[in-house]
């Protein structure tokens, strides 16, 4: 996938300015201190913000985004909120074990960490060919990074992903683009 | 916590003393039943008006009107809120109109339905026209704040029309619809027993709040009023109830 010459900017303030990447197979986490803009690149690239110059070429046409909210339905219970984006019970029933969420558990019984472990889920169950994530791992201790990062590895999609810590990126053993 | 329960409710006993007390004292010092009966007056003009069954019928005839009008007026307004929160050109040329009703004084439509219909369906109309806007303009509200996130989040799922309608923009508005309704409630009583007065229909409250007024008959008056506060009242809450519980919403 490659950002070719692309242009953002927020009313007055810009983000990018004639920003060109290019961005393989595998896993690869984007870094940079806040406000740079990570975020509005995977917006860019999802098509959820229109660039008002360049472009992101070869990118697939489904695309999967975890955002750094967890953007969950209040008034939905956690496995509501999964089947709402993906039919795939099994393998729902299977990551809610793994990641240790009782799936009939309402959202707002839900600790930050749970709630982002549930956003995971319905991001890794929609049926996509690449994956967005805006700090997937905010709120999770070490263990469950851990735990997390080897569901998101064993996918074997190609997956951009935000974020501050290195641990995070050992933990994907993903390559790193500093914005 | 007991005990707070029961001071809150032995203050709101004793406020309501404390007015009637305030109420029987004017009585006292105007001394003219003609001109402001007292509480006790009121009561025992209640009690003359419940053994006779006529009152019953007069009772029930004016709760069946203005309930079918505020179902109706529910109905529509539901009607209306989707068809305007789903078209730009739907919601230009609905919208000015709910919002001509919302201004136009409720004697006017009475006056005008009059010349347009029977007696008795005129407060069923106008309990109708007043729910209408009040229902329509919360539930637009709370649908024109529904959350962007949420809308991004089903714009990067690729949610479908159906379930962005579905699961976000109807529990979006809920609670727009029931503060609606609850408020609703109150202004289709108030329109309702208003063009009873004006019509005067065969059975209903409103006409024998006029004919009260008409043979001065004012602890009359006082006791039909008693009758429509505490109706008002009632049915607020057993719609409070039926909305909240029966729907089993639990707020966003």
């Amino acid at each position: 996938m490659k950002v070719n010459d692309l242009w953002f900017s927020y009313e007055n303030k810009p983000v990018f300015k004639g920003l060109n990447l290019e961005i393989g197979e595998g896993i690869t986490c984007l870094m940079g201190e806040s406000g740079i803009g990570k975020t509005t690149l995977l917006k860019l690239i999802a098509g959820l913000l229109e660039p008002q110059k360049g472009s992101v070429d070869s990118k697939p046409e489904k695309i999967s985004f975890m955002f750094q909210e967890d953007r969950l339905l209040p008034w939905l219970n956690v496995r509501e909120n999964i089947l709402l984006v993906s039919e795939r019970r099994k393998e729902m029933e299977q990551l809610l074990e793994e990641l240790e969420i009782d799936g009939s558990l309402k959202i707002s019984e839900l600790s930050g960490g749970m709630a982002r472990r549930v956003a995971l889920i319905r991001c890794l169950l929609f049926d996509s060919k690449m994956l967005l994530m805006d700090e997937p791992f905010k709120g999770m201790d070490g263990k469950l990074v851990e735990k997390a990062a080897s569901i998101i590895r064993r996918q074997n999609k190609p997956a951009l992903i935000s974020t501050h810590s290195l641990d995070e990126v050992k933990a994907l053993s993903a390559k790193v683009i500093t914005l | 916590m007991t005990s707070i329960r029961a001071n809150k409710h032995l203050i709101r006993l004793l406020s309501l003393a404390f007015w009637l007390l305030i109420w029987q004292l004017c009585a006292l010092k105007v001394g003219k039943e003609l001109i402001l009966p007292g509480p006790l007056a009121v009561v025992r003009a209640m009690g003359a008006l419940a053994v006779q069954p006529k009152f019953w019928l007069n009772t029930l005839t004016t709760i069946i009107r203005v309930i079918t009008g505020y179902c109706l007026g529910v109905l529509t307004a539901v009607i209306l809120a989707v068809v305007t929160c789903g078209s730009f050109l739907a919601d230009s040329l609905i919208s000015p109109v709910i919002r001509t009703i919302r201004a136009t004084p409720v004697a006017s439509f009475i006056i005008l339905a009059l010349l347009w219909m029977g007696k008795s369906n005129v407060p069923v109309l106008m309990a109708m026209l007043m729910v209408v806007p009040v229902v329509w303009e919360n539930i637009t509200a709370q649908y024109r704040a529904t959350d962007r996130d949420l809308l991004e989040m089903a714009a990067a799922y690729r949610l479908s029309k159906w379930k962005r309608f579905r699961y976000i923009y109807v529990p979006s508005a809920f609670p727009g619809f029931l503060s609606g309704c609850l408020s609703a409630m109150g202004l289709a009583w108030k329109s309702g027993i208003a063009a009873e007065v004006l019509a005067q229909p065969a059975l209903a409250i409103g006409s024998n709040l006029y004919y009260s007024k008409l043979y001065l008959e004012t602890p009359d008056l006082f006791a039909w009023t008693a009758v429509v506060v505490s109706l008002s009242m009632l049915i607020e809450k057993l719609i409070r109830k039926l909305l909240f519980r029966g729907v089993g919403y639990e707020g966003k």
